[in-house]
């Protein structure tokens, strides 16, 4: 796909190596010889998601299994999740604006809109962190109720994975301030975005299930 | 490009860099071999320990106390001590020999080789993994040296017990050990897997379809997404207990738990829930255990019949199915926990639906062994063993899945035969078998067949000896976990068959130290291997030299023209004919 540059200049992307049928980069010459249509770089992050459904589907059995307790007692969610969830959703967008920026080489921008994402990211860790103050405020501990044993664990682990995120942004903008991605080939771009955009998807599973019990 | 195989096939690195902190699959997977190898040492200590006391239950013994002195308070096994014995004999062989051995081991050594790649995908994924997995074992290990002693959950860790940290004197730190091992070694066996899924899936050489790799890669890879899916249900729970344990939640405890005259400060717990969370996970890693064994049972098989296996395709489905449907019989090992009786019957149904893609396989094996001239080599012996093992044990697992039959025999000696032989001894056979085979492409020499076989005949006889007298215990109903069986009246009649238990133990357990000394002898001494392909193999790896240097096929990798079975073709001159023979080029009688 020919790209058109600021400038006006259209870049013809280099031709591909016959045997190289697998998309993004990865890998030297020596490996190229499968027509797998995938690189392996996505298929590890395919498989890391998959252990990261499997680990919060087991979370959310027990979570269902738990609600048909007579103890189960329900707790007031902080209302700081919902500009929270606003924060994360938003970051999705600026990230995605990011990977249309490198698209058309314009590196400048690419740069301001991690940056900002990176950033959403860190306001969100922080709101998650002022949320669990306002329970502890309102007198609900990790033990308080199995909800809230629940919630302080759900949304710790989520949190946690939103950091790795955030390293994983970090490591981007590094490659990007050495020039390592280029309109062709950005491959660990389109990787984190995958990871954040599933890590948003998954905070609104996760809100969705603490509200609705 | 010239460079880049020139990096692969010239570049010399320091002793350390080369086999220690290496990012080789070879040497990962060797590392791997040989950990799980010293934890088969410990984890079949700790059950010669246990078949003295089942044998002997009140004999004091003098000798034993200066070896053990807190263990053997009184010159006689504590209780506790036994008790843990079985949590550590059950965690270590399942976890850090098996699932170590079969998908760490022969995984790492045998993904790249048998696909023709240089390397797994992720090569220093793959070398942290087993870094951590051997933090894991260090951190199990350690559990065994702590003054309070080893946990007592048995290798289910079932809540209440494990969730309540004063609730036995190995559940405070043994139990922690415990959890911190099994997260550990979850998180390693997540980086294996990435690697091996990602390896087969993309990184196949040049003519290799799926539907032409050994059954050894389909059962890794099949294995590898099972645990994929497995592992992390098993840390769900595992994060829920230790929160039970640290947290103060109350999850898996319920209301009304009195310790020490003091009622606990839990409420509202379901410990049923940790039951059907762990065996989630449970259930799937038998399979872990067993496909991988099935794998490699079925291309050594293959190999020392000289024939095809028999229904490639089928072997391939029924893994498939098998995999499937571990995911939905979990429930099987919880028919008296008070669970809903009718999900006891559909747990019943799906359970008995895995005999149907099991007796696939084992006709199959059948079907290959049917009519063949067999080499009765040693690796030959234990691939035949694992079928006859596997055989044996699953038919009792059929009595085990009806849930009728299974209230009589859960938590007897039934069940300790039943899983020992189909998911413990069945994978052993099958690992051996693997170690005798790749033996020479591991070290470039052969192990000492005529000592193979000697193992095999003492390993075979003394496993049936050890096992299959526990199926008469079980009906006569000795408990499962029982410390001291001539406690109980209606149990001392059986008791000879215990002692003929335990001595046959004591065979089967020397029996092996003739196979560590054979392998380690035969990896300075070994007979040299003079040519790359001594058992006359098809699959990729026997075209790489004994053993193959780092990026294991020199300049050009093999391309591959037809499947790993062609053994004994009609019209042929010699009867087999490697993957990397392009059809038409074989030479005709």
């Amino acid at each position: 796909m020919p790209v058109v540059t600021q400038d006006k200049r259209i870049i013809i992307p280099p031709p591909r190596r016959p045997d190289d049928g697998r998309g993004g980069g990865g890998g030297g010459p020596e490996d190229s010889h499968s027509s797998f249509p995938v690189s392996k770089e996505q298929i590890g992050l395919w498989v890391l998601l998959t252990a990261i459904i499997m680990l919060f589907a087991g979370l959310t059995s027990a979570y269902i299994v738990l609600r048909g307790v007579p103890t189960w007692q329900n707790i007031e969610l902080p209302w700081l999740l919902w500009p929270n969830t606003f924060v994360l959703l938003l970051s999705s967008f600026t990230l995605e604006l990011a990977k249309g920026a490198i698209r058309r080489n314009r590196f400048a921008t690419m740069n301001r809109w991690l940056g900002l994402s990176a950033l959403l990211g860190v306001v969100f860790i922080a709101g998650q962190l002022a949320a669990w103050r306002q329970l502890v405020h309102a007198g609900v501990y990790l033990p308080s109720t199995l909800q809230s044993g629940f919630f302080y664990i759900l949304t710790g682990l989520h949190g946690l994975h939103i950091t790795g995120g955030i390293i994983a942004l970090g490591f981007v903008m590094a490659k990007a301030a050495r020039n390592r991605l280029t309109a062709f080939n950005h491959q660990p771009l389109k990787l984190c975005t995958t990871y954040w955009h599933f890590m948003d998807g998954l905070w609104v599973y996760l809100f969705v299930l603490l509200l609705l019990s | 490009m010239d460079a880049h195989k020139a990096e692969h096939t010239h570049h010399e690195l320091g002793f350390w860099r080369k086999y220690v902190f290496s990012t080789d699959h070879k040497v990962i997977g060797l590392q791997y071999l040989i950990t799980a190898m010293a934890m088969a040492v410990v984890g079949g200590t700790l059950s010669m320990l246990m078949r003295y006391q089942l044998g002997w239950p009140s004999l004091p013994s003098p000798t034993m106390e200066k070896i053990f002195p807190i263990a053997f308070q009184g010159s006689i096994m504590a209780p506790e001590f036994y008790i843990s014995l079985v949590t550590m004999h059950g965690t270590i062989m399942v976890f850090f020999l098996f699932t170590a051995v079969l998908t760490g081991g022969f995984g790492n050594f045998l993904i790249p080789l048998q696909i023709g790649a240089r390397d797994m995908a992720f090569p220093f994924l793959n070398a942290l993994s087993y870094w951590v997995f051997l933090l894991s074992c260090i951190v199990i290990l350690s559990a065994l040296f702590i003054t309070s002693g080893a946990p007592l959950g048995g290798w289910t860790a079932y809540a209440p017990l494990s969730a309540i940290p004063g609730s036995g004197p190995g559940q405070d730190t043994g139990m922690t050990l415990w959890i911190t091992a099994i997260a550990l070694f979850s998180a390693s066996g997540l980086m294996g897997g990435l690697n091996y899924i990602t390896t087969i899936l993309t990184m196949r050489t040049r003519g290799l379809s799926m539907m032409r790799l050994p059954l050894t890669q389909w059962s890794l890879l099949v294995t590898a997404i099972l645990g994929l899916l497995a592992f992390p249900v098993l840390l769900a729970a595992g994060i829920l207990l230790t929160f039970d344990r640290i947290g103060g939640t109350s999850f898996f405890v319920p209301a009304g738990i009195i310790m020490n005259q003091m009622p606990l400060d839990h409420s509202g717990g379901h410990p049923l829930l940790w039951q059907h969370l762990f065996w989630f996970f449970g259930h799937p890693e038998v399979y872990i255990v067993i496909l991988p064994a099935m794998g490699m049972a079925s291309d050594i098989l293959s190999t020392f019949c000289r024939k095809p296996i028999f229904s490639y395709r089928m072997m391939v489905y029924s893994m498939i199915a098998i995999s499937i449907l571990s995911f939905v019989v979990w429930g099987h090992h919880m028919f008296v926990s008070g669970m809903n009786p009718f999900l006891g019957s559909v747990f019943t149904l799906t359970t008995l639906l895995i005999a149907v893609p099991s007796a696939v396989k084992t006709f199959n094996w059948l079907g290959t062994v049917w009519g063949a001239r067999i080499r009765f080599t040693a690796a030959g012996l234990f691939a035949i063993g694992f079928v006859s093992m596997f055989v044996s044990g699953g038919l009792s697992g059929l009595f085990l899945g009806t849930s009728a039959a299974d209230i009589q025999l859960q938590d007897t000696y039934f069940v300790v035969a039943h899983f020992h032989l189909v998911m413990a001894i069945a994978p052993l056979f099958a690992a051996f078998a693997g170690l005798y085979f790749w033996f020479p492409k591991m070290f470039g020499r052969m192990m000492n067949e005529t000592l193979g076989k000697i193992h095999f005949w003492f390993t075979f006889a003394g496993a049936y000896c050890v096992f299959f007298p526990m199926h008469i215990l079980g009906v006569g109903g000795q408990m499962r976990r029982i410390y001291d069986p001539t406690q109980y009246a209606f149990l001392q009649p059986q008791q000879p068959l215990n002692v003929f238990i335990s001595v046959s133990a004591f065979v089967l357990g020397s029996a092996q130290i003739i196979f560590l000394a054979n392998f380690f002898v035969s990896i300075f001494a070994g007979r040299r291997v003079t040519e790359r392909n001594p058992w006359h193999a098809n699959t990729l790896e026997w075209t790489a030299p004994c053993p193959p240097g780092h990026g294991n096929f020199g300049e050009e990798l093999p391309e591959v023209y037809r499947w790993p079975f062609d053994y004994g073709v009609p019209g042929e001159v010699e009867d087999f004919i490697p993957q990397t023979t392009p059809i038409g080029a074989v030479a005709k009688h």
